[in-house]
């Protein structure tokens, strides 16, 4: 990597606006890149490089004409293929969406090109953001730009690998479960799960529609508070989309963390947690400390319930929101010439892969006749207890802090036999989405010489102090500017 | 607890107008009874006075009842795999 694909996400908005480098040579060098690097990588899906530099040139004229530079003016963004751009294919990593190309554009996607950035292409993810290692991909596995043999998380892992490579400033991801936060700290870079609410959904395609957010990734929590403060508000076309102001996040940064409660659930810690990854928690403990921060402990009685509550949760609603894949309306029809049913029965069969089939299984069973109450009503009654946790622990701390994952990137393969493991690779990030609040993860550091994710959980409609405190963190340490060795280390 | 045998997962599987493999439906069975036997733990829990959460937060989400453009009807009809006359068109599904 070198020379402008180097460059954070301000750097190239700052240099763009200056003119000291145009839209166009930013665009054109970061699409070089992609070209260079994403053969061994695998991280996009559909490359859109004459549009890039269309758009770019747009940029470029714009500036030229003497506006206002945007605050995102030529930042390059990878885009996960599960967010509509107009006449670009959408997948969702699912062979069932073969051939659709959506009649409009994501709300988040709009709003990040209105701001100037640059949209490269879409990246690839597990089948409908359905799994933490984007090896469920119908198309292709993406690998680690870290360790070629690892996988990069997911399901937003095209998203984070491209970032993590050089191959986009910054990137769109969504997260479910942390399907941001967890690729983001196994690729070693930052990503934000905003509150629930916080972004507008629309031209997002749903997976679980009270857990799912959109929110950026990029390689510095200074470029993660510029994307999201041109992402977050409401938007008239999202019903469930929030009207709160957002507040300046860039400007809101500071160097020190000087009077901030980090809350830590050490019992939460106890066990399960890699030793490696805990060693790198700790120091960043001591950072904060450092900083100024006043470290507490706080305890989350109902969080050890989270899996079991999000799988019965998610995939519920996944049962529900999956049941459009019809053959019908878009993407593929198999069994022409059958009757109706046969038709639903084979376009989905052929359509969907194997995990997403496993969890509209599951989700329709525990909604189904006999089994609501014992499943989904009382996931849901716990759901309220883990959130009542937190709120009670966000009033003796100002942030929560854990590792992002038990444990570092693992190998390709390694959990695809056995789902309810995958799943466990969740523990630290699924509560956040249970309550609804919002979670940062940031580099801490490195754990075998894999990338090691701190996490840090806020307040509803608190990221300015999440950000706060990340951008203190990364003030103090220099983890976040560690890249990954050319070529993967193995 | 509920054990989730082949049984179940054909029902369900109709439910959801999924046609499975034999081999799906034998994996499903036991993956979904131990991703079931796992996520037991839950029944333990005191639950009897705790509200179900469906949301993290309520919004406002009435809004005025005024007409907008929507998508043109042709852009919409193009993504379909069958489309005629204005319409989808689906295989036949009244006997006769």
């Amino acid at each position: 990597m070198s020379g402008l694909t180097t460059f954070s996400a301000t750097e190239i908005a700052r240099r763009v606006a200056a003119r000291d480098v145009s839209a166009e040579e930013v665009a054109r060098a970061h699409l070089a890149r992609i070209a260079e690097a994403d053969g061994g990588i695998d991280a996009f899906l559909h490359v859109a490089a004459e549009r890039a530099v269309a758009k770019a040139r747009e940029v470029d004229a714009a500036i030229a004409a003497g506006g206002t530079a945007p605050p995102l003016a030529g930042v390059p963004v990878a885009v996960k293929d599960v967010l509509d751009i107009q006449d670009l294919p959408t997948t969702c990593g699912s062979r069932i969406l073969d051939g659709y190309r959506p009649p409009f554009t994501a709300t988040a996607v709009a709003r990040l090109e209105a701001a100037g950035a640059v949209v490269l292409g879409k990246t690839n993810m597990d089948e409908f953001a359905m799994g933490s290692s984007t090896e469920n991909s119908a198309f292709k596995p993406t690998r680690n730009p870290w360790a070629r043999d690892r996988v990069p998380g997911g399901s937003s892992g095209g998203s984070a690998a491209a970032v993590a490579a050089g191959m986009a400033a910054a990137a769109l991801g969504t997260d479910t479960g942390g399907s941001i936060r967890q690729p983001a700290a196994m690729c070693g870079v930052v990503g934000l799960k905003p509150t629930y609410g916080r972004v507008s959904r629309y031209g997002l395609v749903a997976f679980a529609s009270s857990l799912d957010q959109i929110g950026p990734i990029a390689r510095s929590v200074e470029d993660v508070a510029r994307m999201a403060e041109a992402l977050c508000g409401w938007d008239p076309r999202d019903a469930t989309s929030a009207r709160m102001d957002v507040p300046a996040f860039v400007s809101g940064l500071r160097a020190d963390a000087r009077g901030l409660r980090i809350g830590v659930p050490w019992k939460f810690l106890a066990a399960g947690v890699d030793e490696a990854i805990m060693t790198a928690f700790r120091a960043a403990i001591d950072a904060f400390r450092a900083a100024g921060a006043v470290v507490v402990e706080v305890d989350l009685p109902h969080v050890s319930h989270a899996i079991a509550t999000y799988y019965i949760v998610a995939t519920a609603e996944a049962s529900s929101n999956l049941a459009r894949y019809d053959g019908v309306r878009y993407g593929l029809r198999a069994g022409q010439g059958a009757d109706l049913r046969r038709m639903y029965g084979e376009t989905r069969d052929r359509g969907f892969g194997p995990e997403v089939k496993r969890r509209i299984i599951l989700g329709t069973f525990v909604l189904s006749s006999g089994y609501y109450d014992a499943y989904y009503l009382r996931a849901q009654k716990v759901r309220t207890l883990i959130r009542r946790d937190f709120e009670q622990a966000l009033t003796e701390s100002d942030v929560i802090a854990t590792p992002t994952t038990p444990s570092p990137a693992f190998r390709l393969g390694e959990k695809t036999a056995d789902p309810l493991q995958m799943y466990l690779a969740d523990i630290f990030t699924v509560p956040a989405n249970l309550a609804g609040i919002p979670g940062l993860s940031l580099p801490c550091g490195l754990a075998e010489e894999l990338p090691a994710g701190l996490q840090l959980l806020g307040r509803p409609f608190d990221e300015a102090t999440l950000l706060r405190a990340g951008h203190a963190y990364q003030s103090v340490t220099n983890h976040h500017l560690a890249r990954p060795p050319q070529g993967g280390s193995r | 607890m509920a054990r989730v045998t082949v049984e179940t997962v054909d029902h369900v599987a109709q439910l959801a107008h999924l046609s499975l493999t034999p081999e799906e439906r034998e994996t499903f069975a036991r993956q979904l009874d131990e991703i079931l036997a796992y996520a037991e733990s839950i029944q333990a829990l005191e639950t009897h006075d705790v509200e179900p959460m469906s949301h993290a937060f309520t919004f406002e989400v009435m809004r005025e009842d005024a007409p907008a453009p929507e998508l043109p009807r042709e852009q919409v009809l193009a993504a379909a795999p069958d489309a005629e006359g204005g319409l989808f068109r689906v295989p036949k599904v009244i006997g006769g």
